[in-house]
């Protein structure tokens, strides 16, 4: 049977998302109650999370978690490594066997800095080196996978139910002011760990709950710029898109929304005049970016969440505040089960973003 | 010689029982095929001249009339078929050579046909285009790929000139001259209310449809037919003719006998005089010579225009391309070696060019990994036959595309390939006044609307089948294809999976 990668597999899914607006920071013990509540929208063939803040003693390194299948793929992928990074911290991922959770790969974690040398060689910015090096290992060194690259955040990912997930990572044991977290349904095959959500790159992390009838249309055009889908799924797709658009055109966050899930031509004439054109050249412009078919997703970033859904909303998906607190998920008992007493709920529409800041930056 | 004798390929059978010698079949053929014969007071049929057209058939008012194949026949043989044996008593009768008109009828794979299409099953729902929105505008032109903001962080419209297409179909160029005033007003009125846009063909524009500007491309050509300053800024987009599909590497051919007082005006050409387009353009006779004259164009009308570059679908089309498209062009459109004409020579339809689909797969693909392909647009056509050939265009990767044989079949063609006479009875690709008048334009107009109205429907509910409810999620789109029947060589370059995969 092939492998992900080799070929795509449609998945079905559940998300959740916790964000706290004053920086607190929570262990991943909510986050897991949230999405074991969801349950029956995974089938066990994939996990994840993603957790912002989690490294302060490394804020100013990127944190690199890497599986590895085999002892050779582990000595390349440091080879490489070392030649463009100074690491100043390696080590085995902390895990507790868990008897749901198997198949491991090795599971490493890095801290590490561009070479001074070797960027400035480079002439390029920091994060698109960062992001060049993560893509080559990913794309190039056979049985190395770069699965996390931000700083002060990480994801966690397996095969398995989410809830074994979280429990195999001793999430416990983390601390962040935002969470997102994954249960996948794929279809067809044995889910791989590297095919679990989160799909990260750079701060960057994303969750996605759908099938986008788009994705080939996507994917060729985002891989005019340097990027690789070697895995052939959605998420990957769509976190590249972001990147694309947000680092590397500098589209803020509403903006990249109305490209991704652009607004019907028909409300678009409908908007006054300035909006309408601001409107049309975004969609225009970046047309093979559009994203259609059915998606619900989070988007994690230093210091913020975006959650957004396809613009026809084919896909469940509700926000809750409490306090400072903001809670998102696929279905609203999964908001509940942590927080019953709610301030407000509400289900966003289609293509209309909701983006969460840390207030005063966190600060 | 009795040798040059050809026994006709059709013959008119008449039922005698049905026929009232009305004579209406007399009147309607250009090619005096119909005879009334005096004597027995009966019709009689010269099958020598007929030309297929179904002109008689149509309009025989008790159905008395129909056109069949003779079967009358060459000794059986596979190799020298009936058809290569009476091209060489023409040709050693003549020393001519062999002129045809439309696009390529031999049997060589037609891929549109070995390709199948995708639809949403359980992981992902389809979408009703009766009760949700489905999305076919399109915009054809150059993409900034980059974004440009002002003092107070307000996104800059830095986009070159766009053509906006209500549907992403257009109809292709056919010039006045090879085609009827009729015809010209028909697909001009129907570009307007269709929101598309029609091409002018290297045979200038008429002043009669100035008022159509905004709907129309108005086409260079080697011959510069028609083209001053005016010409220029009428349309809303220029396009510069570098090959044809039907007979790349030769130019248009229009006989002087087309020639007529209307056409010399708007051809800018002497009455009665040939309009033989040099096989070149003499001013491009490289890739840097044709960035020359898409600037000039550009310049002369203030770059407000997008400049079109059609090429002939060739060996080498997917580098051409790249050229072309480093060259300042904005929309690149590829024709394919099925594409129609209204004269060719025989051997160049038939043997020169190559089909489309894989033509659009390799641009489409070469201009990705050069990583240039949103710096133009692609236009493809020759022959898209219906919506599902549109469909699998863009899922391949085009923009739009260009149908031409199509929208004349939905005047009233009826592919009998004989354009080259001038006596077409359709009213079509002729000049003859009493031919041209019978094709009422605002029949042909509605017929045309209709046509295309039809496709963007089909068109809506097999992306609604795949879950897309817009076009620009289906460009490139190749997942959503599967070949059928297809060697892995055809699919690489498709770039597609074989069904089942």
């Amino acid at each position: 049977m092939l492998k992900e990668g080799q070929v795509r597999i449609p998945a079905g899914c559940a998300i959740s998302g916790i964000f706290s607006r004053s920086g607190a920071r929570t262990s991943g013990e909510a986050i897991i109650k949230s999405i074991s509540t969801m349950h029956d929208r995974s089938n066990g063939l994939g996990g994840g999370f993603a957790g912002y803040g989690i490294y302060p003693e490394y804020a100013d390194f990127y944190a690199f978690h890497v599986f590895y299948d085999t002892q050779a793929a582990r000595d390349a992928c440091e080879d490489f490594l070392e030649a463009h990074f100074d690491i100043v911290n390696l080590s085995k991922i902390p895990t507790r066997r868990h008897p749901r959770i198997t198949d491991e790969p090795m599971i490493w974690r890095y801290f590490v800095n561009p070479l001074h040398v070797k960027l400035e060689a480079s002439q390029l910015d920091e994060r698109e080196y960062v992001a060049r090096c993560v893509i080559r290992v990913n794309d190039q060194l056979e049985g190395a996978y770069i699965f996390s690259s931000g700083k002060n955040m990480g994801v966690f990912k397996a095969s398995g139910y989410p809830e074994d997930v979280g429990a195999y990572y001793r999430l416990e044991e983390y601390s962040a002011y935002s969470w997102t977290c994954h249960g996948r349904y794929p279809t067809n095959t044995p889910g791989w760990w590297g095919g679990a959500h989160p799909f990260a790159l750079l701060d960057w992390s994303v969750v996605h709950n759908g099938e986008i009838s788009s994705y080939d249309a996507n994917r060729r055009f985002i891989e005019m710029f340097g990027y690789k889908c070697n895995l052939l799924t959605d998420t990957e797709a769509i976190t590249y898109i972001i990147d694309y658009l947000g680092r590397r055109q500098g589209l803020t966050l509403p903006e990249i929304a109305q490209v991704i899930a652009a607004p019907f031509w028909s409300t678009i004439e409908s908007r006054p005049a300035e909006e309408r054109a601001r409107l049309t050249y975004l969609r225009n412009a970046f047309a093979p970016l559009l994203v259609t078919g059915p998606f619900s997703i989070l988007v994690g970033f230093d210091g913020g969440l975006m959650a957004l859904n396809d613009r026809l909303k084919l896909r469940s998906m509700v926000v809750g505040e409490k306090g400072d607190t903001v809670y998102i998920a696929s279905e609203e008992c999964a908001i509940r089960v942590i927080e019953p007493s709610l301030d407000r709920i509400w289900a966003p529409r289609g293509g209309e973003p909701v983006i969460v800041t840390l207030d005063k930056g966190g600060k | 010689m009795p040798i040059d004798f050809l026994y006709p390929e059709y013959e008119v059978i008449r039922n005698p029982g049905r026929c009232i010698s009305c004579r209406i079949c007399e009147r309607q053929c250009a090619n005096g095929v119909h005879l009334f014969d005096d004597k027995t007071k009966k019709m009689t049929a010269d099958e020598s001249k007929c030309v297929c057209c179904h002109r008689c058939v149509s309009l025989c008012p008790t159905r008395a009339l129909k056109i069949v194949k003779t079967d009358h026949a060459f000794k059986e043989n596979a190799n020298w078929t009936g058809k290569a044996i009476t091209e060489i008593y023409r040709q050693a009768g003549t020393g001519g050579m062999l002129l045809s008109s439309m696009g390529n009828p031999e049997p060589q794979p037609i891929y549109w046909d070995k390709i199948l299409i995708n639809a949403s099953q359980v992981t992902n729902p389809p979408i009703d285009p009766l009760r949700e929105p489905m999305e076919t505008r399109t915009f054809l032109g150059k993409k900034p790929g980059h974004i440009e903001r002002d003092a107070q962080g307000n996104i800059v419209p830095n986009l070159s000139p766009q053509l906006a297409l209500d549907v992403p179909v257009m109809f292709s160029a056919m010039s006045y001259g090879s085609i009827s005033y009729n015809s010209h007003a028909a697909l001009a009125r129907a570009a307007a209310a269709l929101g598309t846009y029609y091409n002018t063909g290297e045979g200038g524009l008429h002043k009669d449809f100035y008022g159509y500007g905004p709907h129309t491309i108005v086409q260079v050509a080697s011959g510069r037919f028609g083209v001053y300053k005016e010409y220029l800024e009428a349309g809303a987009a220029i396009e510069i003719k570098m090959g044809q599909g039907a007979k790349p590497g030769i130019g248009g051919h229009l006989p002087g006998l087309k020639v007529g007082p209307d056409i010399s005006k708007t051809r800018m050409i002497p009455e009665g005089t040939d309009a033989i387009s040099p096989a070149p353009h003499h001013d491009i006779y490289s890739i840097e010579d044709l960035r020359q004259l898409v600037y000039s164009l550009k310049e002369a009308t203030g770059y407000q225009k997008p400049v079109f570059v059609k090429i002939a679908a060739v060996h080498n089309v997917a580098a051409i391309a790249s050229g072309v498209a480093r060259s300042g062009a904005d929309v690149i459109c590829i024709d394919g070696y099925r594409g129609g004409t209204g004269a060719a020579p025989t051997r160049i339809r038939d043997n020169v060019g190559i089909p489309v689909e894989l033509a659009l797969a390799a641009v489409d693909q070469r201009l990705r990994d050069e990583g240039i392909r949103g710096q133009v647009s692609i236009v493809a056509g020759g022959s898209i036959r219906n919506s599902a050939d549109l469909l699998k265009a863009i899922a391949l990767g085009a923009d739009a595309c260009y149908i031409a044989t199509a929208a004349l079949l939905a005047l009233g063609c009826h592919l009998c390939r004989t354009c080259q006479a001038g006596k077409c009875n359709w009213g079509i690709a002729t000049q003859r006044p009493d031919l041209v008048e019978r094709l009422d334009p605002e029949t042909g107009y509605q017929r045309l609307v209709n046509l295309v109205t039809a496709w963007d429907h089909e068109l809506k509910e097999m992306m609604g089948g795949m879950g897309i409810n817009s076009i620009e999620a289906l460009r490139g789109n190749r997942l959503m294809l599967r070949g059928l029947g297809l060697t892995q060589k055809e699919l690489d370059i498709l770039g597609i999976k074989h069904a089942g995969e």
